[in-house]
């Protein structure tokens, strides 16, 4: 169904121009705050119903990796899930989508398949990250021929070698990325790009660069380089991921406090540690880590030491001792420190886990590809090209590092760019997001969704006990929803989709609307501008990144309808309670734009 | 989902009640009226009001008639008590109730058809006896319940929805109040609450009968071209009165009550209801200048509001039959009933 047409209505506010989507998109707090803008509440009310396949290929159109990402996903949605906003805890969005992975089943008719022909466009990616397998993902279908060059003998990039499979089990992760690589990828293991000259004059139409960030940090302290049992922890991971390494000393080190950090010491405690630090400069609060996996590391008996910065490796006769630190004390905001004392503590080894960056060693500098002052590439945010047409980064390769669903969106936006450049098209034209706003009444009292939600608290994930989870590197901790955790918390999400939608002229000033929202949401005022406007409200508007919705006059008294999105929890009693349908509740499907989707606007 | 309901969510910074309540501790049930019907805003009008004023919900006694907007107080407070009565007859059992039990907090709701049409000689005596009680009349020209048969309230020449017109005289209850000695007389729109919340809540403060009119468009049956209580037409037509603000305590005042054009009244609870834009010839306290006022100014089709007469000196029922200041079911078996000795002597008086 097409959207329709023009705009249903027109705010006074500059800020909120609804005909455009990103105003009904925004309202979608998980949506907007998903670099790929997975379309949660609807894959949510799909798992609700039972359908577990459709619910998956809804989150595939965006994420690709539904299953690798239901387990490992950042989770920006989270954060910013409304439902956090009129209670504690957001909705468990990434463990839903999960339930929807594992319970799938047979998906083989719905996944996108090569055309019978090609189309003649020859494209390499260098790397087989999620990066690059999302616009193989993408550009395959659309019949282009798509090589892979991969340095290690497996494909996945960081996702294979330095996630452990106690977090994302081998096969889940062989499972998607076979998926893609099935529909015809001729991908070459063992086949590092050495020199990018070389690979250009193959004669591509089009490369994409998705190495990743693969040098880890190193510690320049005395010391370093005295013993053979101080690690670099993407380094370490990924050795004992391709099982070079299978065991570690009992006292280990793990200096740095981020996801890094959190894999390596989860990994040690599986290999032999017993006495597990995890060493931190700064307090708690100031961590990188995400709490949860935090939570998870200390249930393994893992210590979180704060306030302590590395001084030196202690390192007798060859053989590493352990290490010296500096007690900080800190200001209130943790800027300014002092250092209290020196303390040492024992280790048999230490892994360091203090960041990575981006290298292209093989990349030679005459090629066209511009570098800045850190030997970062220089891209564009919106094209993902580099300075030399045809070629382009996404991924950690583009910006540095950050996580799986950012290489996946960025991957989506090379992929239109990249398919632009192929039929001649400047890579800067984007094609519009459109959007569909279809009324959900189905009669008298009767709304196509559920409208009220569930009080119930955020489900907790069940874990593996203890015992067992030590007993191999790869048994999987978290067991997943069951069937009961996943209806309970399916039935949290407010539906923040079903838009409320007003036609002014339908409106008669009747307040039934006001006067039912649970949330004080409404508010028929003298119009004025919007600092002011916000103090006047029903219920006080302080969240100023959420929007007003605020009408054009209204005809019998000539003030304004102004909607606060703050915590409108979606009920649709405003549309249910309207004597003459003025609020209506319209389900907003946001048209994400990719590779070779004409645009339907 | 023929039913649908309310989640129970609160705005996040809701304010709590000096009972440490929030506003939806005073809602009731889903209402089943129309939507849009004004009854359902001077329900809002009422929960707010009972939840500014910090009314114990388990202290408030809400009684009704028959009508749409009879069945209102189902859809406010479910923590208080109610009596729904036969059409006409709430004044009635209030007259009983408050006899009996003086404690409590009586809100009395009505509708024209209810209050003037049927249940009029209820509603003068109760007005007569000036029972302490706040009696609402959901004021919307027709017989909503029944299906819009013009009510007494309907004016001369209000069209039906058929087209048809009235050609019988209205009972305007803020005259018929005044001329029955109401106590507190006032006049509203279920579109204003600015205006209506302060009203009910000096009337939960007054001591007697406080008798509040409202219009209240039915817009099912009564909110076409044509109607005089439609939502179009009330805002057309009335015009604000007298602004009066409630104070809850004599001590906030900081307005100078000298000053022209304002008018302090003191409750009897130490509340105060200031009087603000009066006009020069308008005395909120004197009977018969409101009423000759309403009589020179309701002639061109204007509708007045606004708390409009107000005495708060005439003895209330208690005081008029010098009832027992503690209500009865406190009082001890032996005083309630004080047996077959006391009721020979006062035989005895009577020979
Ligand atoms: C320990 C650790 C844990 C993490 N945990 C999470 C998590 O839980 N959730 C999350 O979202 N993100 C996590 N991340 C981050 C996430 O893995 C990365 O952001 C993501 O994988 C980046 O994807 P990419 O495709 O850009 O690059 P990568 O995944 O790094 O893939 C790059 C690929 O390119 C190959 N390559 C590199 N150079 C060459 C070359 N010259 N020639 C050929 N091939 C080459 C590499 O071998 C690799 O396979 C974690 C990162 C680390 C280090
Ligand atoms: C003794 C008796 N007579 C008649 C009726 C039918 N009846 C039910 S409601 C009603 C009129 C209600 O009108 P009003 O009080 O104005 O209430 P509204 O529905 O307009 O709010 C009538 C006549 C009745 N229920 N009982
Ligand atoms: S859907 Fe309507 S009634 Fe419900 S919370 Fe939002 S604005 Fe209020
Ligand atoms: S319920 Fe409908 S008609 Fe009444 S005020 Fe709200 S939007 Fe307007
Ligand atoms: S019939 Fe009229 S008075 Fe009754 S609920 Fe409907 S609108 Fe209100
Ligand atoms: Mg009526």
């Amino acid at each position: 169904m097409g959207p329709r047409a023009g705009p249903l209505w027109r705010g006074t506010l500059k800020t909120n121009d609804v005909s455009h989507p990103d105003y009904f998109h925004k309202v979608v707090d998980c949506q907007w705050a998903c670099p790929a803008h997975t379309n949660v509440p609807e894959y949510i009310r799909l798992i609700a119903q039972g359908r577990y396949a459709d619910a998956y290929m809804k989150n595939r159109e965006s994420n690709v990796f539904p299953a690798v990402l239901g387990r490992t996903c950042d989770r920006p949605c989270e954060p910013a899930c409304r439902r956090g906003r009129i209670e504690e805890q957001p909705v468990a969005i990434c463990r839903l989508k999960r339930v929807a992975a594992d319970l799938k089943g047979d998906i083989s008719d719905m996944l996108p398949k090569a055309p019978e022909q090609n189309n003649g466009k020859r494209v390499a990616l260098v790397g087989a990250g999620p990066a690059s397998l999302t616009v193989a993902n993408d550009l395959r279908p659309l019949g282009y021929e798509v090589t892979i060059f991969e340095k290690q003998s497996k494909p996945g990039g960081l996702m294979r070698t330095n996630i452990p499979s106690f977090r994302l089990p081998e096969s889940v992760l062989d499972e998607e990325v076979a998926n893609i690589i099935n529909m015809g990828i001729d991908i070459r293991y063992d086949s590092p790009v050495t020199s990018f000259k070389s690979l250009l004059a193959e004669g591509y139409d089009a490369v994409f660069v998705g190495s990743g960030a693969p040098r880890g940090k190193d510690l320049d302290i005395p010391g370093r380089h005295d013993s053979d049992r101080i690690h670099i922890g993407i380094d370490w991971l990924e050795s004992v991921a391709f099982n070079h390494i299978d065991s570690i000393g009992s006292r280990v080190l793990i200096i740095g406090v981020g996801n890094t950090a959190m894999d390596c010491c989860r990994t040690s405690r599986r290999l032999g540690g017993t006495e597990i630090k995890v060493m931190a400069r700064r307090p708690r609060g100031y961590f990188k880590a995400s709490p949860w996996e935090l939570d998870d590391a200390e249930e393994e008996g893992i210590d979180i030491v704060i306030n302590h910065a590395p001084k030196r490796f202690v390192v007798e006769n060859g053989v590493l001792k352990g290490m010296e630190f500096d007690r900080l004390e800190w200001d209130a905001e943790a800027r300014k420190s002092k250092t209290v004392e020196t303390v040492f503590i024992a280790a048999d080894d230490v892994i360091l886990a203090i960041g990575q960056e981006n290298a292209f060693p093989w990349i030679e500098r005459d090629l066209g590809i511009e570098f800045d002052q850190w030997e970062v590439p220089i891209v564009d945010e919106t094209t993902f090209e580099s300075t030399r047409k045809s070629v382009f980064f996404g991924g950690d390769a583009a910006f540095g590092p950050k996580n799986i669903i950012w290489a996946v969106a960025q991957g989506h936006e090379a992929a239109i760019s990249i398919h632009n450049h192929c039929q001649g098209v400047p890579a800067t034209d984007r094609p519009p997001q459109g959007m569909n706003l279809i009324s959900q009444k189905m009669g008298i009292s009767e709304w196509s969704y559920h409208n009220d939600y569930n009080p119930a608290h955020r489900q907790k994930m069940k874990h593996v006990d203890l015992e067992e989870r030590f007993r191999q590197l790869n048994v999987e901790v978290e067991v997943g929803f069951n069937l009961e955790q996943t209806a309970r918390e399916a039935q949290r999400c407010l539906n923040c989709d079903i838009e409320t939608v007003f036609v002014p002229k339908k409106c008669i000033e009747c307040d039934a609307c006001i006067d039912i929202c649970p949330v004080q949401c409404l508010t028929i005022t003298r119009d004025s501008e919007e600092a002011e406007l916000r103090t006047r409200l029903s219920a006080p508007a302080t969240n100023l990144d959420q929007a007003l919705y605020a009408s054009e006059a209204l005809p019998q008294t000539k003030r304004v309808m102004v909607k606060d999105e703050d915590v409108c929890v979606h009920c649709g009693l405003c549309a249910e309670r309207c004597p003459t349908a003025a609020w209506d509740m319209q389900k907003f499907n946001l048209l994400i734009q990719y590779a070779g989707t004409s645009c339907t606007t | 989902m023929p039913s649908i309901t309310k989640p129970l969510a609160t705005h996040p910074t809701a304010q709590r009640n000096q009972l440490g309540l929030t506003i939806r501790d005073y809602e009731g049930s889903m209402s089943t009226l129309c939507a849009g019907c004004g009854h359902d805003s001077i329900t809002a009008a009422i929960v707010r009001a009972l939840w500014e004023q910090s009314t114990p919900p388990h202290r408030i006694a809400k009684l009704s008639g028959i009508g749409c907007s009879s069945k209102t107080p189902t859809y406010f407070v479910n923590g208080a008590h109610g009596f729904n009565s036969a059409h006409g007859r709430m004044p009635a059992i209030a007259a009983g109730a408050i006899a009996a039990n003086c404690d409590l907090t009586y809100i009395g709701v009505s509708g024209d058809g209810d209050s003037l049409s049927i249940g009029l000689g209820q509603l003068s005596h109760a007005i007569r006896r000036n029972l302490k009680m706040v009696y609402v009349i959901e004021n919307n020209g027709v017989y909503g319940l029944t299906k819009g048969q013009f009510s007494a309230s309907a004016d001369l020449g209000s069209k039906s929805k058929r087209g048809e017109a009235n050609r019988m005289a209205p009972i305007d209850p803020v005259r018929l109040g005044l001329s029955l000695g109401a106590t507190f007389v006032a006049r509203s729109f279920s579109g204003d609450k600015e205006q209506l919340v302060p009203i009910l809540r000096a009337a939960l403060s007054h001591r007697g009968f406080a008798l509040i009119d409202v219009i209240s468009p039915c817009v099912t049956f009564n909110d076409h071209n044509g109607s005089t209580k439609s939502y179009l037409h009330t805002r057309r037509y009335s015009r604000q009165l007298v602004e009066s603000d409630f104070v809850p305590h004599a001590d906030e005042i900081v307005a100078d009550i000298t000053s022209a054009g304002t008018t302090a009244v003191k409750m009897h609870d130490g509340s105060t209801v200031m009087f603000r834009s009066v006009p020069a010839d308008y005395d909120p306290t004197d009977r018969a200048k409101v009423s000759a006022y309403l009589d020179q100014h309701q002639k061109d089709g204007q509708i007045l509001t606004g708390l409009l007469y107000i005495d708060g000196e005439s003895p209330d029922v208690h005081e008029m039959n010098r009832t027992s200041a503690t209500p009865l079911r406190e009082l001890d078996y032996s005083k309630l009933c004080p047996g077959s000795a006391a009721l020979d002597a006062l035989q005895e008086d009577y020979r």
